[in-house]
């Protein structure tokens, strides 16, 4: 419940605050908003499979948004910033899929 | 259904086995350790109905996330196209701009010879309009279409019976055309131009098919002094009419006035040689 509150605190608080984004990290935003997802639902899955810890959560949360962005800035420095952030969006997009059925099969048993 | 989980879980989805998965024993020994091991739901509705402290790092994080989330759209959807894109698309766009905007700069010059061009005809066409009307003014008092003002003389001659010697009228006329005279009427009824004919009528004179009788009014608009002198000197034109037995009376005015207007005539014969 906690959590739930959380999340609906943090989309008013973008909605009221409205931050600037510095315009170096504005193209990681969008792989490090996917990432974090992406971690979310793996949580998500990890406490429906009774296995959640919340210091993973907070690791895997925190090194997924990283490393999608430290990817970007690599392909960014080696030319092929746009072709590689497509790669990590569907390689995130796939783990999220998968991980949205494990819960789904949790949930609906179905 | 609980033990069938775990097993559809590892074969089906063995790419989504990240961190989470693998810390397994210990969480689930902890929070099942004592019965049998709770169904999803059951985890679920007690996580919302009993959150435990260890939620509220769980929350911080998916703060940030929702921050982060409302941020990136609206930053996706009010950004113009540029914001989002590489350095190599942006110096593709900023090439094909540059490209149009030569191409536009070419069109304003362009546009701006062409506009140049046309206003110094314009200009050329006014200029000639101007000297056309001013020419128009001249001739038009030489050739009598126009009205004329300025200073001048009115001669009045008077003559016993109209019975003044044509010569003696062209002579004067003559006297007042070499002294300068610019615009001449006589009788407030005919213009004196350069097509003019005097011709001897019954009782007077027939100037230009009109019978003009005594007295005579020629108004000449000239300079005054010299006008008058030209009919004052000895045997001139008033020692003439005096030997007709007429009399001459010559008023100087600043403001002489020939309103009489001729017609003009398209020369039948005549054409402008080249």
């Amino acid at each position: 419940m906690i959590a739930v509150f959380g999340l609906v605190i943090g989309v008013a608080l973008g909605f009221v605050l409205q931050p600037d984004v510095p315009i170096g990290l504005e193209p990681y935003l969008p792989i490090a908003v996917v990432a974090a997802l992406d971690a979310v639902f793996g949580a998500m899955r990890a406490f429906l499979d009774g296995t959640f810890d919340d210091k993973v959560f907070v690791v895997s949360f925190i090194s997924n948004v990283l490393i999608a962005a430290l990817i970007v800035f690599l392909g960014d420095k080696l030319g092929v910033g746009a072709q590689l952030s497509t790669g990590v969006i569907v390689v995130l997009g796939i783990r999220i899929f998968a991980n949205v059925a494990a819960i789904r099969r949790h949930i609906f048993h179905a | 259904m609980s033990t069938q989980e775990p097993d559809r879980e590892s074969e089906q989805v063995p790419g989504a086995a990240d961190e989470d998965l693998i810390v397994d024993p210990a969480a689930a020994v902890d929070d099942s350790a004592i019965t049998v091991a709770p169904t999803a739901r059951q985890r679920l509705r007690r996580a919302l109905l009993h959150p435990g402290p260890g939620q509220i790092v769980v929350a911080v994080l998916l703060c940030v996330l929702g921050i982060a989330a409302v941020t990136q759209v609206r930053l996706a959807g009010t950004n113009d196209d540029f914001a989002g894109m590489r350095q190599a698309d942006l110096i593709q766009a900023l090439n094909g701009l540059q490209a149009s905007s030569r191409r536009t700069e070419q069109d304003i010059s362009d546009l701006e010879e062409t506009r140049d061009a046309l206003r110094s005809n314009n200009d050329k066409t006014a200029t000639a309009l101007a000297q056309a009307r001013n020419d128009l003014d001249v001739l038009g008092v030489l050739a009598g279409t126009l009205p004329a003002t300025g200073p001048g003389v009115r001669i009045t001659v008077t003559v016993p019976d109209s019975n003044i010697s044509l010569n003696y009228l062209l002579d004067g006329i003559e006297e007042l055309r070499d002294a300068g005279a610019e615009a001449m009427e006589i009788n407030d009824s005919v213009r004196i131009v350069a097509q003019t004919s005097f011709e001897a009528a019954d009782g007077g004179v027939n100037v230009d098919g009109r019978v003009l009788r005594s007295p005579f009014t020629i108004d000449a608009i000239g300079d005054p002094e010299s006008l008058r002198t030209a009919l004052n000197f000895y045997g001139g034109f008033v020692d003439d009419i005096a030997l007709d037995e007429g009399k001459v009376k010559i008023e100087p005015s600043k403001n002489i006035e020939v309103k009489v207007l001729r017609t003009p005539v398209r020369p039948q014969f005549a054409e402008p040689a080249p």
